[in-house]
């Protein structure tokens, strides 16, 4: 089970090198490696869930010299999510890239995106860690250059500054923990760390620098240009996966590594800044005239959840609890991961088919894509966090949680939050009714309008009514 | 998982299958659509005949699914469930046939059968919900599966009336369902028991849970359409004919209701609701309700619009049913439930039948349509007759049985006056649409004749389907008193809550 941690490195890692030396079959080469990773991913899944967390030290070099993979349930879990939504998504791509040569610009650049996914997920170091963000955000920086257009471009370079500026914050917190502890292997800071001023300014510093990365108010100026200019299929990845790799490793510093360092203070301004982003990002998502804009806007809202996570699960005591809430707020963001990977896939969809996707004219798309249209509808349902969505299971934990420890102004902010997302969806789908033609059958376009179904229903169905092992796996795997 | 254990999936499972199947059809295949749709409908039929029998003898069936940890998926046959699963499940087949009249050559076929069985099935959920948390999830998913439903001729007034809808049921959604988490949060799951589950929270949380029911009853009363949440109502009547039936008789407004009916006696429990002094408040705005409605019906022109807003007041009576302690005035909003159902479906395939077949739409054009659709308007005088009260169609028994229950409890004062007033309010919108109807010369001709008259007077999957539930809305006040009636299962029901 633990060679599967190497094949999720490796696999990606060696189909982006035969995609360079075969650029004629490089979709083939997506497509392969792709079902081989996700294959490893659900051994991994299938590994965590049976045997608990798994470690393997690559080359039998101990902790603190060699490079170490390990797993535990919530990075299996990422793991999984990233594999389903990059898997759907190069499927697609295959479709949206129409001729030879932009496959094979695109096809590296993906692979290695995905390597670095997996890598990060994966890794227990903090030295590591810091390579494959560094990794992750060149590669996304040049996925989303690949449009070529002006403004693409310009957005593209904005992105780039803003994870240079990011890395280096996190650069710089790790070298005050290895001045402070001489370690960074996450497991043994774990047992050393305690609450002072040697780790406030590191926590501070990395902290600063993943916040800028994943996008939360009011650091999220770059993200709505980047992930609105970027190709359909990157777009999705960049949503639904990239950003939630810098918020999974906050996650992890503040909820595992340093959770003896964090105070109530300091949670509650991440819920703070969470709120601001959830309400911004809803009525940015609700002015938008394009709805590759909405999206990007929406992915700003839907982070802003997550955030507010952190001040109720400070409040609440170390038990069940807090662990139903802790896989509440897991449960939200790979929901969204799906979702909006779904969404942004569709849209593509319309995009290529209507030659632009401006709101107000969508009329005769919407009609003539039922399918496209339908899984708009349920990528919408799971970012309002309507039932049967994952989504739903999630909020249900955030309001419950803030009943409990009586921070009922979350409560406030989610139940507007969600009826701005109801608003900004219906936006859209009240231009699917008219009688403009329409086509004799629901799917028209399978390749293309098949993976952002599937990804539309896994987010809306699949994960609200077979989400539960979730909170298991979560426990087991701790 | 064994039969009983499968039963009430299976109850769900036979409407929601086939309309999963029927959104990827091609357009044109109208017998494999036609087939899924009535088979599916006649296998739901047989399934709830065998928990009709079973529910009677005290056969439990449920179906647990675990969502999150304390968190169930929970669908039980109790005696209530069974009650308004039965009215959809017989409505329901009587009302595809209809649409397949109706819609038959209409565009997007798939779509509408598709989300109407998606509009089914959560109805169905939410009657065999077995506790407030699977209730929100089926209520939220039938917002979601009529909105379709509501928008479907896709002129911008269809638009715009769906999205009014919309943002009422989401904004009453939203509220239900802070009620249900804080509910959650005080006092752990909320199974639907009969007696209620509430009165033994401790006092400290009791002004806590007046502002939950505040807040549920706000949720609910949007889709029960409770003045002055109502207001979505007159407006979703853009939506086709059958898509109307189905709203006003079992899907929404009943949803609502039902919900109103499940919180006051399987959550709060009708004595402890009472003692919290909740009972008042329901019943109070239920009388403003009725009274409301049937006021604002007098001056509607447009037909489908009068019947809009009898709905707002005819439901109301099940919520005051429920504000009246006792089991007469627990029977009585019961089993008007099932009655109101019966005859407001009549009245709405009616008035599609004089849109599909004259182009008639407002009252003022009815003038002596009882000649050329004689039965079409039998059922309609039938079912209107019912509506004011006259005996022996189905209304009789509710009105006499809330009457009845309201002289037991002491709120003789106030509950007999409005249901006189609404009596009298009823008599006054419905009778001079039958005069026109039977004594008044026809004009020169109808406003547009699609269908002329030949062997009936109209095509026959429209005319069928009024004629049997008029024929079933007399059958439930002439044998109100035999075995399997809805007035006998609601005594059933009464029973059972008030452990007589």
């Amino acid at each position: 089970m633990a060679d599967a941690l190497i094949w999720l490195v490796a696999l990606p890692l060696a189909g982006a090198l035969a995609t360079l030396l075969l650029p004629r079959a490089a979709g083939a080469v997506v497509i392969a490696s792709g079902l081989g990773t996700s294959m490893a991913a659900g051994a991994l899944l299938y590994g965590v869930a049976t045997h608990g967390p798994l470690h393997n030290a690559i080359g039998g070099w101990s902790a603190g010299l060699g490079i170490a993979l390990r797993a535990d349930g919530l990075s299996a879990l990422l793991v999984m999510m990233t594999a389903l939504v990059a898997l759907a998504a190069s499927v697609y791509s295959s479709a949206y890239f129409n001729t030879a040569a932009q496959r094979a610009r695109f096809a590296p650049l993906w692979l290695l995106l995905w390597t670095a996914l997996n890598a990060l997920l994966l890794s227990g170091d903090l030295f590591n860690l810091y390579v494959t963000l560094e990794l992750l955000g060149l590669s996304a920086v040049a996925l989303a250059a690949l449009g070529g257009s002006a403004a693409a471009v310009q957005a593209a370079l904005r992105y780039l500054l803003v994870g240079l500026l990011g890395s280096m914050l996190f650069l710089a917190g790790v070298s005050l923990i290895y001045a402070g502890y001489g370690t960074l292997d996450l497991a043994a800071l774990a047992k050393v760390v305690e609450s002072g001023p040697v780790v406030w300014p590191a926590l501070t510093l990395m902290t600063a620098g993943l916040l800028l990365k994943t996008a939360l108010f009011p650091l999220h100026f770059w993200l709505p240009p980047a992930h609105a200019s970027a190709p359909a299929p990157v777009s999705a990845v960049l949503s639904a996966l990239v950003v939630k790799a810098a918020f999974y490793l906050v996650l992890r510093l503040w909820l595992d590594v340093f959770a003896d360092a964090v105070t109530a203070a300091a949670a509650a301004l991440l819920g703070l800044l969470g709120a601001g982003g959830v309400l911004w990002g809803s009525w940015r998502a609700l002015q938008a005239e394009r709805l590759k804009l909405l999206a990007a806007y929406s992915t700003v809202a839907q982070l802003g959840y997550l955030f507010m996570f952190f001040p109720v699960l400070q409040a609440l005591p170390p038990g069940p609890a807090r662990e139903l809430a802790a896989g509440g707020l897991v449960i939200l963001a790979l929901t969204h991961g799906f979702a909006k990977a779904g969404l942004f896939l569709a849209i593509g969809v319309i995009q290529q088919r209507s030659g632009h996707d401006t709101i107000r004219e969508l009329d005769g798309t919407a009609q003539r894509l039922p399918a496209t249209t339908f899984a708009v509808a349920l990528a919408g349902v799971a970012l309002i966090g309507l039932p049967p969505s994952g989504a739903f299971l999630g909020k249900w934990q955030l309001l419950a949680a803030s009943f409990a420890t009586g921070q009922w102004w979350w409560i406030v902010v989610t139940a507007i939050g969600s009826l701005l997302a109801a608003a900004y969806t219906f936006r859209v789908l009240g231009h699917a009714f008219g009688h403009g033609p329409y086509p004799n059958q629901a799917v028209t376009l399978a390749r293309e309008e098949w993976p952002a179904l599937l990804l539309g229903a896994t987010a809306a169905v699949v994960l609200g009514l077979a989400g539960a092992p979730l909170w298991t796996l979560l426990e087991a795997g701790a | 998982m064994n039969f009983d254990t499968a039963l009430p999936l299976l109850v769900v499972a036979s409407s929601l299958l086939p309309g999963l199947v029927i959104f990827f059809l091609r357009e044109s295949s109208h017998g494999p659509r036609t087939a899924l749709n009535l088979g599916g409908a006649a296998l739901k039929l047989l399934l709830v005949g065998i928990m009709i029998w079973g529910v009677f003898h005290q056969h439990v069936y449920e179906t647990r699914w675990t969502l999150a940890p304390g968190l169930d998926l929970v669908l039980h046959a109790d005696t209530l469930s069974v009650l308004f699963v039965t009215l959809s499940t017989v409505l329901w087949l009587v009302t595809t046939v209809y649409a397949v009249g109706y819609l038959e050559n209409s565009p997007h076929r798939s779509r509408f059968f598709g989300f109407f069985s998606l509009c089914v099935s959560a109805t169905v959920g939410l009657a065999l919900a077995g506790n407030l948390f699977t209730f929100v999830i089926f209520y939220e998913l039938l917002t979601l599966a009529t909105y379709p439903l509501v928008a479907h001729r896709g002129t911008p007034e269809a638009v715009r009336g769906a999205r009014i809808y919309l943002t009422y049921t989401l904004i009453g959604g939203v509220l239900l369902l802070l009620g249900t988490v804080w509910l959650h949060v005080i006092a752990g799951p909320t199974p639907f028991v009969e007696g209620g589950v509430l009165s033994r929270v401790p006092a400290e949380y009791h002004p806590q849970l007046k502002v939950i029911f505040v807040l549920l009853l706000i949720g609910l009363g949007v889709k029960a359409a409770l003045v002055p949440l109502h207001g979505w109502l007159p407006q979703a009547m853009v939506a086709p004919a059958p898509v109307s039936a189905l709203l006003h008789a079992v899907a929404v407004v009943k949803a609502g209701a039902f919900g109103i009916v499940r919180v006051v006696y399987d959550v709060y429990g009708v004595q402890f609701a009472d003692q919290l002094g909740l009972l008042i408040v329901l019943g109070v705005a239920a009388c403003i309700t009725i009274v409301y409605g049937s006021v604002k019906a007098l001056s509607e022109d447009s037909l489908k619009k009068r019947l809009a807003y009898s709905t707002v007041s005819q439901v109301s009576y099940i919520a005051l049913g429920t504000a009246i302690l006792g089991p007469v005035g627990t029977i009585g909003g019961i089993v008007h439930l099932v009655h109101q159902g019966i005859m407001k479906i009549t009245l709405f395939f009616s008035a599609g039948n004089y849109a599909e077949t004259l182009g008639i739409h407002k009252v003022s054009e009815m003038n002596g349509v009882g000649r050329r659709m004689p039965a079409t308007t039998l059922a309609f005088s039938v079912a209107a007759l019912g509506m004011i009260g006259v005996p022996p169609v189905a209304g009789f028994i509710s009105k006499w049985y809330l009457g009845l229950g309201a002289v037991e409890a002491g709120m003789a004062a106030w509950v007999m006056p409005v249901l006189l007033a609404s009596s009298a309010l009823n008599a006054a919108y419905f009778l001079p649409v039958l005069y026109r109807a039977w004594f008044r010369d026809a004009g020169p001709a109808w406003p547009a004749e699609h269908i002329p008259a030949a062997r009936f007077e109209t095509a026959g999957a429209l005319l069928w389907p009024p004629v049997v539930t008029a024929t079933l809305a007399l059958a439930a006040g002439l044998f109100a008193a035999a075995p399997y009636s809805p007035l006998e299962w609601a005594d059933l029901i009464a029973r059972r809550e008030y452990g007589l």
